[in-house]
């Protein structure tokens, strides 16, 4: 697929990266060269985490979890606009519950939705990761009896 | 100088008291990232959180760190190749919301680098051992899930 861009013609699919701060992003960062021949940006939580990676471009969310009703708000509205400007073909999280919020609205938008649950869920599928099982079209579990117990794909695991 | 971190989500005050019993033995710096506000450890230098750019200068000059059992600390030792001693936070203590972090110490124990602590009592023998380095070699599952990925993109 071609897209015209401000800088000219880039190849490629836009992927949407979104990965909460700490071993969420690490693991993105570690799968980075699935989409590395794509146009992507990235979301995460924490100022100046994309910078100590060279990630970009990227931008910034408000961090919210379950018991935090007004951060899922807020990060609602900033995936909205980001999803919204950026128009992405597939939308790929590594968790948490940013994540999965950015699926939901991504396959709104008709994008391709890939959910990998963290690697440091080896028990059961992550509280976020269930929560995403709706609106994921490829739901990985990165731990072969727990892809088998809960009905997700097992492709492998960053470990 | 030994680094120490418990990560962005949860306090983890029994490791922080053992490590904090060490270093009063020891005249090797210990500077520990604690998640709770300062609890006034008199052999640790205790920071709350730290932002990324602090935390990796930490953790490359560290001769050894040590964490809890979580996936972000074990990739970073891996990246910064750095020996890691992690101890597994229980849900019996009401240090998680489940035994996630037992699991993956489990998983984790015997790989290059990561020397699991499944008591604290266990930290001050694994401080004083010659601990190799973890390494972020790209292993054969790592590698089959990027070639996935990249095909569902495709």
């Amino acid at each position: 697929m071609l897209h015209l861009h401000s800088e000219g013609f880039v190849m490629g699919k836009r992927v949407l990266a979104v990965a909460s701060a700490g071993g969420h992003w690490q693991q993105m960062m570690l799968l980075r060269d699935s989409f590395s021949g794509h146009q992507t940006l990235f979301l995460t939580t924490l100022d100046g985490l994309p910078e100590q990676f060279d990630a970009h471009p990227a931008r910034i969310l408000r961090d919210c979890n379950r018991n935090d009703l007004i951060g899922i708000v807020i990060c609602t509205l900033q995936l909205s606009w980001q999803l919204l400007r950026f128009r992405p073909d597939a939308v790929i999280s590594t968790g948490a519950l940013p994540g999965v919020i950015a699926l939901a609205l991504g396959r709104m938008l008709g994008a391709k939705t890939i959910w990998i649950d963290s690697v440091a869920n080896a028990e059961e599928m992550s509280m976020s990761g269930k929560l995403a099982k709706r609106f994921a079209h490829h739901w990985l579990s990165q731990w072969q009896h727990v892809a088998q117990a809960e009905g997700a794909e097992y492709a492998g695991a960053v470990l | 100088m030994i680094f120490a971190t418990v990560g962005t989500q949860l306090p983890f005050p029994r490791l922080m008291d053992a490590l904090n019993a060490l270093a009063a033995g020891t005249s090797e710096e210990f500077i520990a990232q604690t998640g709770e506000a300062t609890e006034n450890r008199s052999a640790l230098q205790e920071m709350k959180s730290l932002q990324p750019a602090e935390f990796s200068d930490l953790f490359l000059r560290a001769r050894v760190v040590v964490s809890h059992a979580g996936i972000g600390s074990i990739l970073s030792a891996r990246k910064f190749g750095k020996p890691l001693i992690i101890v597994p936070r229980r849900h019996a203590l009401d240090e998680h919301r489940n035994d996630h972090q037992m699991a993956t110490a489990r998983q984790v124990e015997g790989s290059p680098g990561i020397y699991v602590a499944w008591e604290t009592d266990a930290l001050a023998d694994l401080l004083a051992s010659d601990l190799a380095p973890a390494s972020e070699a790209m292993s054969p599952a790592r590698e089959h899930l990027i070639a996935h990925i990249a095909k569902l993109l495709a």
